[in-house]
Parts: C-alpha cells; structure tokens; sequence
C-alpha cells in the first residue's frame, strides 16, 4: 500500500492541489482534508500546504491554529506521525507552539517569489531521511512573512540538537542563520519556506523538490507499516 | 460586573522588520516632513469587557494579548483599560 498523505485545507489555502499533484507524481496516495476534520486517522503523513489560511487575519497562522483539524495534527504529531508545513503552513506550525520561534517579514522590504538554492543541513527530518547533509537544491520560495527569528537560547537549541533542515545558500530574506527550515525535537515535524512541490515537474525548472517529497513519502510507508501512525 | 473598555496596542519589538513603518518614513521627505523619523507601525483593538473590577478587566485583557492578539516571539502589547 502506498503511503497516504493528508493535505489540510484551510479557507485560505492556495497550494494544496499543488502538493497533492507532487505527492501522487512520485508514487504517494494524496486527498484534500479539511480544515474542520477532527481525525487525521486515516493518513500516514499530514502536510499544511501554502496559502493564506483564514486571510492571513491578525498574523499568519494566527486564526488556522485554532482551526479543529489543527487539535488532531497535534496528536498526530505527539504520536510520531510525519507533519510538513510549507511556507503558510510553517507559520500555523509556529503559531500553534509545534515548532518554536516565529516568521517576521522579509528584510528588504519585499516580497519575493524566486528560485532558491538550499543546503540540507540535517538528514535526521521527515523531510531529508537518506538524503546527505550538504546537498544543494534548488527550490521556490514565495512569501513576505518568511524571514524566521527566534531568540538566542532557541537558535544554539536548534543547532546543538541538529534541527536545522535546510539553509539558504544566499540568505534572500534576513532569516537567522540563513534558515528556510526547521524539525522539531523528534525529527516529526518540518517547516519550511520553500515550496517543494512547485519543483517536482521537470517543466517548473527544478526538480529538486522531488528529493524532499519523495523522503517524506518514505517517511509516511515507515509510519504506515508495520503500526499505524495515529494512536487514538 | 461593571462593563470596562479596553484598548489593545499591539507593536513590533525592537529589531523585529516592518517594512510599512519603514515604507511611510522614506515617504516623509517628500512630503515635507524632515523633523519626523522613528516610524513604527502596529495595530490597535479596542474591545469591552465584562469584569469584576479594572484589575480583573485588565488581567483578562492580558492573557488574551499573551494567547492570541499578539505573538510574544515578535510582538509586544500595550494594554489600556478604561470605565466608560
């Protein structure tokens, strides 16, 4: 059975059928979920795809962290479940406490929708198991609110316990140490700024997304078997 | 339960980006304005609130800014509570 991944919609979310399109490109079962579900039970992955979840109102993810499906990825993850935000889906992660620090708005003053090179720092994620430390993809980033911060204690955290997923190559964004992506303390739960599944098709110029999609999709078969991912 | 008007202003910490406050004070040249710098921006709520006392008001007023109105990784509040 292939690995089933869970695509959260949100009133709001823009990116969902893109990462449903990339998942089932490379082999994955992939279906829309939304946002008012309450049982993530029937998927061994879960990703909170890009957008902007209830209007971005009062900060991104402030609202979607209240949203009911947002309780179940949070026993989702508890219990050991892969969970991938992408850019918006990064900040509801942060708002909702699953992943510290915060995304504040580009330096620069702009928005930025570019290509981006990145580093993976870590293979220990969700979202980099088997791919080596050091390799370099290309991948899009689109966002204004993506320039992560967190305080200093946060940071050395993140960087003694190796929860740095991926770095930007040339910082576009004021990022503390060139971030695009963080895993919590188990390895679990991802976000990232970068849009992965808008670089799987070869005619989107890179597919380097693919890399990152297809660990997930493997990180999904090993919770699907031979124990379910969700202990309810 | 007295009825308590409460003003929530919400800004930035210091260091925290923000491109608007940035944006309007490169526009002030144009416009004349040389003598003012400094710009930040933020947001404001007003909202009522059923209480006790202001202390209560205002204890409740807090944790709402703590939980939800502002994100304290980024974010500061100034909290004013008011009978009105």
């Amino acid at each position: 059975m292939s690995a089933r991944v869970g695509v959260v919609l949100f009133p709001g979310s823009n990116c969902e059928h893109d990462v449903v399109e990339a998942v089932e490109t490379l082999g994955g079962e992939a279906s829309l979920v939304w946002h008012g579900e309450r049982d993530l039970g029937a998927f061994d992955a879960v990703v909170l795809p890009g957008g902007f979840a209830h209007g971005d109102y009062l900060r991104p993810g402030a609202i979607a962290r209240f949203s009911p499906v947002m309780a179940a990825v949070a026993s989702f993850a508890r219990a050991g479940g892969p969970v991938v935000g992408i850019c918006n889906g990064f900040q509801v992660l942060t708002e909702a406490h699953l992943l510290p620090g915060a995304l504040q708005k580009n330096r620069g003053l702009t928005f930025l929708c570019q290509p981006a090179e990145l580093e993976v720092v870590t293979g220990r994620s969700a979202l980099t198991g088997g791919v080596a430390p050091g390799t370099r993809l290309v991948v899009p980033i689109n966002h204004f609110e993506g320039n992560y911060t967190c305080d200093e204690r946060t940071l050395a955290q993140l960087i003694d316990e190796d929860r740095i997923v991926l770095r930007y190559v040339d910082n576009p964004n004021g990022s503390v140490g060139d971030i695009a992506g963080i895993t919590n303390d188990a390895g679990n739960v991802v976000g990232l700024m970068p849009h992965p599944e808008r670089a799987v098709d070869p005619m989107s110029g890179s597919t380097d997304g693919a890399v990152l999609l297809s660990a997930l999709i493997r990180a999904a078969g090993r919770a699907a078997s031979p124990a379910p991912a969700t202990a309810r | 339960m007295t009825r308590f008007e409460a003003l929530v202003e919400v800004q930035l910490r210091p260091g925290i980006a923000d491109p608007q406050g940035a944006t309007i004070e490169k526009a002030l040249p144009a416009l004349g304005f040389d003598t003012i710098s400094a710009v930040r921006s933020g947001k404001a709520f007003r909202l009522t609130v059923e209480a006790a006392d202001e202390e209560a008001a205002r204890t409740q007023v807090d944790e709402l800014c703590r939980r939800f109105l502002t994100n304290p990784v980024i974010e500061d509040s100034i909290v004013t509570v008011s009978a009105p």
